[in-house]
């Protein structure tokens, strides 16, 4: 069999590693947990152009503070899952993905910061801008799959 | 009751939102054994809808639906909390950053995006070239170039003590500062602003 590194390269992001899989009412339960997520996004303000602009300009703790503490959060939660050998509700073995080290890390994450502070928004909070009537940030998501798409078509040709 | 009808619509304090995107990352993996992160799903549009053939785009994107249906919900989350959870009240931004942002010819501090870029009059202007078709773009661009944004690498990278993900997010930062403290004013000033 052929080893696509395309395949690998897919579970570089948000990657399924569950076996079992899963089709129409299954899915409910991460349309929930998009809907809290897109709540507190708009609640907490993380959709705001002005808070990333806060950011970037370090004239505020908010940003920072909800970053951090979602990473503290997850650190935790993860070492629980770890310790306590936590398996999935399918009763599967919790597995992360490791994250290789590429350039790409470097280059991309610098050009993405670039149009963070551009769009304040990262790509979760363009669809909460979205659902939250900035309905022209539509074409900031439409220009933003364009952007993925060029990266597949060169991804051989850029340093990585 | 009237007290928390009160709380849900003021904005959320940092302690109290960070800590529920960080449960996300728990959530996921109990739920559905599944790594949190977001901008993938620009990536499966890609292959769902526009392949051609790039072998970038060639995997079972219907294994990863549920990243889909997760984002779908961050829509709709957004439209939840904008049309029955809303503050009454104006944002509240940094006296500086209002300051500096007026500076640079922002007028419209009231809501969580100022209206003199975000609305559908600057879509064929240079302003919407810039904040729009080129933000938009880098932001795809970078973060399948990095292989994740903000909550792939900083949040669920970081989380699982994966020190790649720490590069990534320290460029994230990077061009972000940049961006704002070098570029900014000066391709304002190019828009029209």
């Amino acid at each position: 069999m052929k080893v696509d590194r395309n395949i690998s390269e897919a579970v570089c992001d948000a990657p399924n590693s569950q076996e079992t899989g899963e089709k129409g009412m299954a899915l409910v339960k991460y349309l929930i947990l998009g809907i809290l997520f897109g709540i507190v996004f708009v609640k907490a303000e993380i959709i705001s152009w002005f808070r990333i602009q806060e950011m970037f300009r370090l004239d505020s703790f908010h940003m920072y503070g909800v970053i951090g503490s979602a990473i503290v959060t997850g650190i935790i939660s993860i070492q629980l899952i770890k310790r306590l050998k936590i398996k999935s509700i399918a009763g599967e073995e919790i597995i992360i993905p490791k994250k290789e080290f590429r350039k790409g890390q470097i280059y991309g994450g610098f050009v993405f910061g670039l149009g963070w502070a551009i769009t304040g928004a990262c790509p979760g909070p363009l669809f909460a801008q979205i659902g939250s009537g900035f309905t022209v940030v539509i074409v900031t998501l439409l220009s933003a799959i364009a952007g993925t798409w060029v990266y597949g078509k060169f991804s051989d040709k850029l340093p990585n | 009751m009237n007290q928390f009808i009160d709380w849900l619509s003021q904005p959320w304090p940092w302690y109290v939102a960070g800590p529920m995107i960080g449960l996300t990352v728990p959530a996921l993996l109990i739920l559905g054994n599944k790594s949190f992160g977001i901008s993938s799903s620009l990536r499966h549009v890609c292959a769902m809808c526009i392949p051609a053939k790039i072998p970038f785009f060639q995997y079972n994107w219907r294994k990863e639906m549920w990243n889909l249906v997760f984002v779908f919900g961050v829509l709709v989350g957004g439209f939840i909390a904008t049309f029955f959870m809303s503050n009454p009240d104006e944002i509240v931004i940094a006296a500086q950053t209002q300051a500096d942002l007026a500076a640079l010819g922002i007028t419209d501090f009231s809501g969580l995006m100022p209206s003199d870029i975000f609305s559908w009059e600057n879509i064929f202007t240079a302003k919407g070239l810039v904040f729009f078709v080129l933000g938009g773009f880098l932001v795809g661009f970078g973060t399948r170039y990095a292989g994740g944004c903000t909550s792939g690498h900083a949040i669920m990278g970081i989380s699982s003590l994966q020190w790649p993900s720490m590069v990534a997010t320290i460029f994230f930062m990077v061009g972000g500062f940049l961006m704002t403290q070098v570029f900014l004013a000066p391709l304002m000033k190019l828009v029209g602003f």
